[in-house]
């Protein structure tokens, strides 16, 4: 006899596994195939010739290469913190005041979210080129203009994270804190930014993520010299799809899945934290 | 006779509190003296919580003034006043252990952190939380968290400490330990407590007086056993307990005598002393179940009451239901009016519930002094 199956053992069930299988290996099997030939010893990403870490060394040898790298970082960072306290504002704005308009404003800051970043990228542009925004200043203050653009769409993101954590904030707190003598700036400090503190986390891994990865927009934004890793890429696959490109790329896709498992664990953080009262 | 001058800690003047057209609390004016454990009672909705934040500072009143301790705080924020709460959540910061807790509010007033320490420990062993210091809410239960909240607020030295349903999250058994402990502590402590509560068994218990609250209005306000005892109105006889109402008409309303003729008893209900009503209006005679007494109807000869004119005083009934609850029993009697009353009996003795079973016809008999005349 066959044993039965639960109502809601799913993987218990052939089709269903073979459905999965087929999920995933669309889903992975092109990142796999990257990461391998990453590692290959060939000019051409077609036969697997043997392991090797000479493109690793070629990708670090490509000066042009790991400057973009450097600007995509020093961007993502700069974004990241602006992005932080922009959007932990926006949150605690939204979430503690009564004002007219307050659903307009909301869905002002969600816009950068919806609005197509092709469009994104366009406006940016347009805006840059508009009041004449110098393209020759020296580094770090020539990623101006992409390092704007990319606080534009990533504090949205954080935004959302950090409101949908003081939801579960029990005003009680608060006001337990000024019963016990806190000003306003002692509550912020003292009780909100303590609660908050996961989400804030989670919201600067995922702006950080989002600017390092963002191409459609930089790619508008970005000057001669300023360029970024994945505009860099991009401009290296027109040529050639060499193995050095596999290469940094996926040392990208690392940095980008450490973080996420860095978020993932805030998060985490943030749910048992949210149980305990 | 002179009377010594106590002046209240808190001093509520014609308070009106409207949130948009909704009036929260009616022209309420109170006073609660040093040291008194008071009580705040209603149904939920009544004003009794809006009552109490305004006191803490967290609501302004609309209208008349809240003063403490002789100084007027109406417009005082919350964290300036001398007055501590204890919250229904009871709000422990989850990020802070237990000793952060209990001295934050001397860390926001600027005492120095050696101090601090030394009288939050204290505040902790008043609690019976001795040693809890270094733990995190999260490892609390709730009855322990309860207690960080209390010493919190008692390590201020406030002038006033305000519960807002303090025992409503414990369960039955720790809810009832908490009663007396409270009660206690408030005695050890010498601070004025204001509680407020939607359990009349918990205001009666710990309050030395309360305030009963109906829709906004403060409907009566007086120690427990006046409560209980000498209800102003059917809400307030109603809500502390249960009581047995009879509507009927002032008949008789002499200095040594009233008469309430009801048809719903089927017997007029005799007192012996005047109620100060009009002669002819709707009242309702009140009578608590623990104060009517059951007699057997084997024959139809009324039992005779003391000091009650024979003929009054009296029904006639039939048990309909009977509860028993072990220390007593509830007998659900309906009367040959029709109306029906509630009678409890203690069991004095390990056979006396089976004096009294189902369908079995009664008289019930309640002495003069067990009735009390409603006019409102």
């Amino acid at each position: 006899m066959k044993p039965m199956v639960e109502p809601l053992d799913y993987l218990r069930r052939g089709w269903m596994r073979l459905w999965l299988g087929v999920v995933f290996l669309f889903l992975y099997a092109p990142l796999l195939a990257l990461v391998a030939f990453s590692f290959n010893d060939s000019k051409r990403n077609i036969v697997w010739k043997g392991f090797t870490l000479k493109y690793y060394q070629k990708a670090w040898e490509n000066s042009g290469l790991v400057e973009a790298f450097g600007n995509s970082l020093a961007i993502a960072f700069v974004a990241t913190v602006v992005s932080v306290v922009l959007g932990g504002m926006a949150a605690l704005l939204l979430w503690r005041f009564r004002f007219p308009a307050k659903s307009v404003l909301s869905g002002l800051f969600g816009l950068p979210i919806v609005v197509p970043e092709i469009c994104m990228g366009v406006a940016m542009l347009t805006f840059f080129v508009k009041i004449g925004w110098p393209a020759d200043l020296p580094w770090p203050l020539n990623l101006g203009a992409v390092t704007m653009a990319h606080i534009s769409f990533c504090f949205p993101f954080v935004a959302i994270v950090v409101g949908a954590r003081l939801v579960s904030f029990n005003p009680e707190m608060e006001e337990a804190a000024r019963d016990l003598g806190a000003s306003d700036w002692d509550v912020l400090r003292d009780i909100l930014v303590p609660h908050m503190k996961p989400a804030l986390i989670a919201g600067a891994l995922l702006a950080f993520t989002l600017s390092l990865d963002d191409f459609v927009i930089t790619f508008f934004t970005s000057g001669p010299n300023t360029v970024t890793f994945p505009v860099k890429v991009y401009s290296m696959v027109r040529f050639a799809l060499t193995p050095a490109v596999n290469a940094a790329s996926t040392v990208l896709m690392a940095i980008t899945i450490l973080l996420t498992v860095l978020a993932l664990r805030a998060q985490r953080g943030l749910q048992s934290s949210a149980q305990a009262h | 006779m002179t009377q010594p001058i106590i002046q209240p800690i808190i001093q509520i003047e014609s308070v009106t509190k409207r949130f948009g057209p909704v009036l929260a609390v009616d022209d309420a004016t109170l006073a609660i003296l040093p040291g008194e454990f008071f009580a705040l009672l209603g149904p939920s909705g009544c004003g009794k919580t809006t009552l109490l934040r305004m006191i803490a500072g967290f609501e302004a009143p609309t209208e008349g003034r809240i003063l403490i301790d002789g100084q007027d705080m109406s417009r005082v924020p919350p964290n300036k006043r001398p007055i501590n709460m204890v919250f229904q959540s009871y709000a422990v910061f989850p990020h802070m252990s237990v000793l952060d807790n209990v001295s934050y509010g001397l860390k926001m007033a600027g005492v120095a952190a050696a101090e601090r320490r030394d009288r939050a420990e204290r505040a902790l062993e008043q609690v019976k939380l001795a040693g809890f210091g270094t733990r995190t809410p999260d490892q609390l239960s709730g009855g322990q968290r309860q207690r960080v909240a209390l010493a919190r607020a008692l390590v201020n030295q406030p002038k006033v400490l305000l519960l807002d349903e303090p025992l409503s999250a414990l369960d039955a058994k720790l809810r009832e330990a908490m009663r007396f402990e409270l009660a206690q502590l408030q005695d050890d402590v010498g601070i004025t407590f204001v509680m407020v509560t939607h359990d009349q068994d918990e205001a009666l218990a710990m309050a030395c007086r309360a305030a009963v609250m109906n829709r906004g209005l403060l409907a009566q306000t007086g120690t427990p056993a006046e409560l209980y005892e000498f209800p102003a109105n059917r809400f307030v006889a109603d809500f502390l307990g249960s009581v047995n109402l009879f509507e009927g008409r002032l008949a008789v309303d002499e200095p040594h005598r009233a008469v309430v003729e009801s048809a719903q008893a089927g017997c007029p209900i005799y007192l012996d002393h005047g109620v100060t009503g009009a002669t002819g209006a709707t009242v309702w005679a009140a009578v608590r179940p623990e104060k009517i007494e059951l007699h057997k109807r084997a024959d139809e000869r009324p039992p005779a009451i003391e000091d009650v004119p024979s003929g009054y005083n009296v029904a006639r009934g039939t048990i309909r239901t009977v509860s028993y609850l072990g220390s007593e029993s509830i007998y659900l009697v309906t009367l040959e009016t029709g109306h029906e009353v509630r009678v409890t009996r203690p069991n004095l003795t390990r056979w006396d519930q089976e004096d009294f079973t189902w369908d079995e016809p009664v008289w019930l008999a309640w002495h003069h002094e067990s009735v009390i005349v409603l006019q409102a």
